[in-house]
């Protein structure tokens, strides 16, 4: 028995870890998953005005960064494309109720929305939410269940049938039907839609955040491929936040504020133009006007009275996105 | 045929030649609690929170039962599948001696290396409608890419190195003179297989199988690129307990595992069970 005791203490004494010291120049930043190009080119740019900062990046869907979070990933400020998992982390008490007034412009630095791209001259004539519900079109986008960017496709797609339709409830659902039954694949992310689409060659308009499209026409090639933004979108926002309880632990809370209000100046806006997300910096929407088409955003509050409603109605087991994907 | 010495009344201390039992035994039981034990009575613990009712509703439900239909039907084919040119492989690699065997061997374990997303583009890729092989075999009216057939190739992808390895050495300790001894004796080649080959490779074959089968039941990297995903149609149970996670509906993600823990356990039980049979009739 005494051997079998001891047996015992060896294995405990094997998977004893040593701890961690932290210090408070350094951030973990945890962000969404196609975030990587966006802030290698932020953290550069911040750490050349912070020497000796060092800042990680943690890039995952963000729902799963939410659940890391609140099982202990020590992230101090998260870079997320989803309110709801902000929202998340509210709930488990890691950051304040209130964290929408701690930075500008409800802490979204940037927003983007959902927007077409076709292939070259536009060969089924896609113009705007109507055309994608035809029979003689294939749509492209991920999973709304696994991707917080096809959430937003299928909210634009909803605002627009509700706004078409006139809050007719019935015609709103057999449009997003419709809409779901011209996907001939359910990826699990942005990125693997994306590859559907660009190599695999499947599908007619690929439905994806504008940043995106824009990151795809600069990799393969304008010509090969062209955005289309329809009449009405989907606002939507890139929340940032500080984790509470972590900045406190390791004392990082001005680094991580001063992190974050770094996104909101010139150069951090410039950053994010430059990657394909619209500023709110008036000076800097102005330098890329250009490059972003005007378009008529709706917000989820106007239209669905808020992510809460939208996370019961919509996306809860059981509920109206679950029933669009119908019994194929 | 031996027969096993009768058994004395259990005691906790074997006694045994060997020493170190305590030492070993301890250390096996801490680590098997941490490793296996603790996680999966978490599981349990977490699905419990559902309730009987919910959990009923859940195990019922449509979508769930196709997607495990789905899982487990795909991993039993294509664990068949392996059965079969798996031993062939093993069989090839074992008997005879050509150039390049090594390296043919070395490759059976890829699948192993291989990270799982990587075999899953790549199969993609091939099988895809204007993929390589998708295209050759589209005219034919065969789709795998994006349907539950795309599964079963990902998965029998997976699963051969499972098969060969596990017959493989079995293969090796059944001596030639064995067959020539049959041969002499009067048996056809067909009997030689069934008669004095399959009895003897039976277990190593049925232990690749429930390998493969296992690993096939769980497998989620390489099949959520090629299967298209669709609810119904090709959604499997670990993708869908990613989704119950999407929603971070805790309890409903752990139920769905937890049913497919206990159907996984049986499955492998009944193998277990046919192998001792298999074992006893033929060892």
């Amino acid at each position: 028995m005494k051997r079998l005791l001891l047996g015992i203490a060896a294995f405990a004494g094997l998977v004893l870890a040593s701890s961690q010291a932290w210090s408070a120049d350094k951030l973990l930043n945890a962000s969404y998953d196609v975030g990587r190009e966006l802030f290698v080119a932020v953290n550069k740019a911040f750490v050349a005005k912070h020497p000796g900062v060092t800042i990680d990046q943690s890039h995952a869907g963000t729902s799963a960064q939410a659940r890391a979070i609140a099982e202990g990933l020590a992230a101090d400020v998260v870079t997320f494309n989803q309110v709801t998992d902000v929202d998340f982390l509210v709930k488990k008490g890691l950051v304040s109720a209130d964290w929408q007034k701690d930075f500008p412009d409800n802490a979204s630095p940037f927003y983007s929305l959902p927007s077409f791209l076709v292939r070259a001259g536009n060969p089924k004539h896609i113009k705007d939410w109507n055309d994608l519900v035809r029979d003689d079109v294939q749509v492209i986008f991920p999973n709304p269940k696994t991707s917080g960017n096809a959430r937003y496709t299928y909210l634009a797609a909803t605002a627009y049938a509700k706004e078409a339709f006139k809050g007719d409830d019935a015609k709103v659902k057999e449009f997003i039907t419709k809409l779901f039954n011209n996907v001939p694949i359910f990826d699990t992310g942005g990125r693997a839609a994306t590859t559907t689409f660009v190599q695999r060659e499947i599908g007619d308009v690929l439905i994806t955040f504008e940043s995106e499209t824009r990151g795809i026409r600069k990799e393969y090639g304008d010509d090969k491929f062209e955005q289309v933004t329809p009449s009405v979108s989907l606002l939507a926002e890139f929340p940032v936040a500080i984790v509470d309880k972590v900045v406190d632990q390791h004392g990082s809370r001005d680094l991580a504020k001063s992190y974050l209000d770094f996104l909101y100046t010139p150069e951090g806006q410039d950053i994010a133009a430059n990657n394909g997300l619209r500023a709110r910096d008036a000076a800097v929407a102005a330098k890329y006007k250009a490059d972003f088409p005007d378009v008529r955003l709706l917000t989820v509050e106007e239209v669905f009275g808020g992510w809460d409603k939208v996370q019961k109605e919509h996306f809860a087991a059981g509920g109206l996105l679950d029933q669009a994907y119908g019994s194929r | 045929m031996t027969t096993a010495p009768a058994q004395a009344g259990w005691r906790f201390r074997q006694p045994s030649v060997i020493p170190g039992f305590g030492l070993t035994l301890g250390f096996s039981l801490a680590y098997l609690t941490l490793i296996i034990l603790i996680p999966l009575s978490g599981l349990i613990w977490r699905s419990a929170a559902l309730g009987w009712t919910d959990f009923w509703a859940l195990a019922t439900d449509r979508r769930t039962l196709t997607a495990l239909k789905i899982s487990f039907g795909t991993a039993f084919i294509a664990a068949a599948v392996n059965v079969v040119f798996g031993s062939l492989v093993a069989w090839v690699l074992v008997r005879y001696r050509f150039p390049g065997r090594r390296v043919v061997d070395a490759m059976v374990d890829l699948p192993f290396a291989l990270p799982t997303a990587v075999a899953g583009i790549a199969l993609t890729t091939l099988y895809a409608p204007k993929g390589w092989l998708g295209q050759l075999l589209m005219p034919l009216g065969i789709k795998v890419a994006y349907t539950p057939l795309g599964i079963v190739v990902a998965l029998v992808f997976i699963g051969l190195p499972f098969v060969v390895r596990t017959v493989q050495p079995i293969m090796e300790e059944i001596d030639k003179e064995v067959e020539e001894a049959a041969a002499t004796l009067g048996a056809s080649r067909f009997q030689i297989i069934t008669r004095v080959l399959l009895p003897g490779l039976a277990p190593a074959i049925i232990t690749g199988f429930s390998l493969a089968f296992a690993r096939g039941v769980g497998e989620y990297g390489s099949v959520i690129f090629i299967a298209g995903n669709l609810p119904y149609k090709s959604e499997i149970a670990p993708l869908l307990i990613v989704i119950r996670l999407e929603e971070y509906n805790y309890p409903a993600a752990t139920a769905i595992a937890a049913i497919m823990l206990g159907l996984s356990f049986i499955m492998l039980l009944v193998i277990n069970l046919v192998q001792t049979w298999s074992r006893k009739r033929y060892g």
